[in-house]
């Protein structure tokens, strides 16, 4: 799953899109609400894409690479 | 923030000042009844944040209850350099000796308040300075430590008030002093201080100013006075662009994004950080710009607040083009705000590269900003070009070509 704001995208590998302990996770360690718990699924709020202020703490709290954030102002750097 | 004289009095009175038995009321009936409560002449003032009520009407001499009543449903009516009063205050005719005036201001220079006492008072204080300047008493006193009352005592000593006055007077003062002090005024000015025909002291008017950003420690106070959130009591009323900037301030809690004040130039600007408003604004000044607002970003607000602060200014009639131009900030991001206001553009269907004259702020997180900004093709500045020299550029750039 891929949503774009106007300078932030964010990508969660589909494969760990269902897992309800990571929903909770990025819901609770976001400190802008990017991300949301759908019934145990991981969710992106669009609107608050562009809050994003690059902390990196949801790459922490998720598997290696299943979490993508990426800057759409300078060519879709990702977030390392 | 200023007070009605009403509210004035009554913090007078909460500090322990004597005042007069006065009653305020929005209605002529209610005048009557005040002024049969008081028996005896009255006086009826209008209630407005303006000067020059005197000249206009708006105070007059009552000898009964029923004149008190017919003054106060004309002064009800009046409409005093365009304000509408907001009630009337009925005080008794006071059987004055002599008139004094006792005040506190804030001296933003020397960042202190300065008492001023004068035995000649019930006219502007500035007048008797020039014409009487050794009948004005001047003493600037801390805000941090306690208040004396020998701080007050030689300032009305100062004056030549000696005996039974000057002992009187010293706890007014002093009152006055510590009531300016625990309600962050600006101003605190009791004018006339009456010395009645029994020698004793009594605050016959009172002018109050708080510093706007103290209402939040006085809640109580201004609950207690009826001041409503909503009223700004500035110097004029805030216009509808202020008020939109004051809601757009209070929308989020992260940072400050507002404070604006509407002018009328053609150069909206996004401007802030540690006095950088005020220097900002003057440099646009001194190159011949026009300005079409002040206003206060900092506190590193959230995007969506810096987008609503710039949408604000750029929807402004009259607005050509915007400076975005801060001091060098630490807590403030540069990406943030850099987002904040392209995304004001696009949302309005500008190019960011047309409308941003320029954006000069350095500091926190300026490469990814700096990065922004080229992305979207607008002029931006580091630290080595001065917010003088930023704000030149503006106004050359609004101009079409030279600056001043
Ligand atoms: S980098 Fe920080 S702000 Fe951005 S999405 Fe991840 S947790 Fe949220």
């Amino acid at each position: 799953m891929r949503k774009d704001g106007t300078f932030i995208g964010v990508e969660v590998d589909d494969a760990v899109a269902g897992d309800a302990a990571l929903a909770a996770k990025l819901r609770e360690v976001c400190p802008v609400d990017i991300y949301s718990d759908a019934d145990g699924r991981v969710d992106i709020v669009e609107g608050n894409l562009d809050e994003c202020v690059l902390c990196r703490l949801c790459l922490d709290a998720s598997p290696a690479g299943t979490v993508k954030v990426l800057k759409l102002y300078d060519n879709e750097a990702v977030l390392a | 923030m200023r007070f009605f004289e009403y509210e004035a009095r009554e913090i007078v009175k909460r500090a322990g000042i004597p005042v007069t038995d006065y009653g305020f009321t929005t209605d002529a009936s209610e005048a009557r009844s005040i002024a049969e409560r008081i028996g005896g002449p009255t006086v009826i003032k209008s209630q407005v944040l303006t000067g020059g009520r005197m000249k206009a009407g708006g105070v007059k001499f009552a000898d009964t209850p029923e004149e008190a009543e017919q003054h106060a449903a004309d002064i009800l009516q009046l409409e005093i350099n365009g304000h509408q009063p907001r009630g009337v205050l009925v005080d008794p005719k006071a059987e004055v000796e002599q008139e004094f005036y006792a005040g506190v201001v804030w001296d933003g220079t020397r960042k202190r308040p300065v008492m001023i006492f004068s035995p000649v008072g019930g006219i502007d204080i500035e007048q008797v300075a020039e014409e009487q300047p050794d009948k004005v008493g001047r003493r600037h006193f801390s805000n941090i430590l306690p208040f004396g009352d020998f701080e007050a005592k030689e300032v009305i000593a100062s004056t030549g008030v000696t005996g039974s006055d000057l002992n009187k007077l010293v706890p007014i003062v002093t009152r006055l002093a510590r009531l300016f002090v625990d309600n962050d005024m600006t101003l605190a000015e009791i004018n006339p201080l009456g010395k009645l025909k029994d020698g004793s002291f009594v605050a016959l008017d009172a002018h109050m100013d708080m510093e706007n950003e103290a209402r939040g420690r006085h809640k109580k106070l201004l609950k207690d006075l009826g001041v409503g959130d909503e009223e700004t009591r500035q110097a004029r009323e805030a216009t509808e662009f202020e008020l939109a900037g004051e809601a757009v301030d209070a929308a989020s809690h992260r940072g400050v994004a507002g404070n604006v004040t509407e002018f009328d130039g053609d150069l909206g600007l996004v401007i802030g950080a540690g006095g950088g408003s005020l220097t900002l604004f003057d440099a646009v000044r001194k190159y011949g710009g026009r300005p079409a607002n002040y206003c206060e970003i900092g506190g590193n607000p959230s995007v969506e607040k810096a987008k609503g602060l710039a949408k604000l200014v750029l929807s402004k009639p009259g607005v050509d083009k915007i400076a975005v131009m801060m001091s060098i900030v630490s807590n403030t991001r540069v990406d943030i705000v850099a987002r904040g206001v392209i995304a004001a553009c696009l949302e309005l269907g500008f190019d960011p590269a047309e409308k941003i004259a320029i954006f000069r702020i350095p500091g926190a997180w300026e490469e990814e900003g700096f990065k922004i900004l080229e992305k979207y093709g607008v002029e931006y500045a580091d630290r080595s070009v001065s917010m003088h020299e930023a704000a030149r550029r503006a106004v050359e750039k609004i101009q079409g070509g030279v600056t001043a």
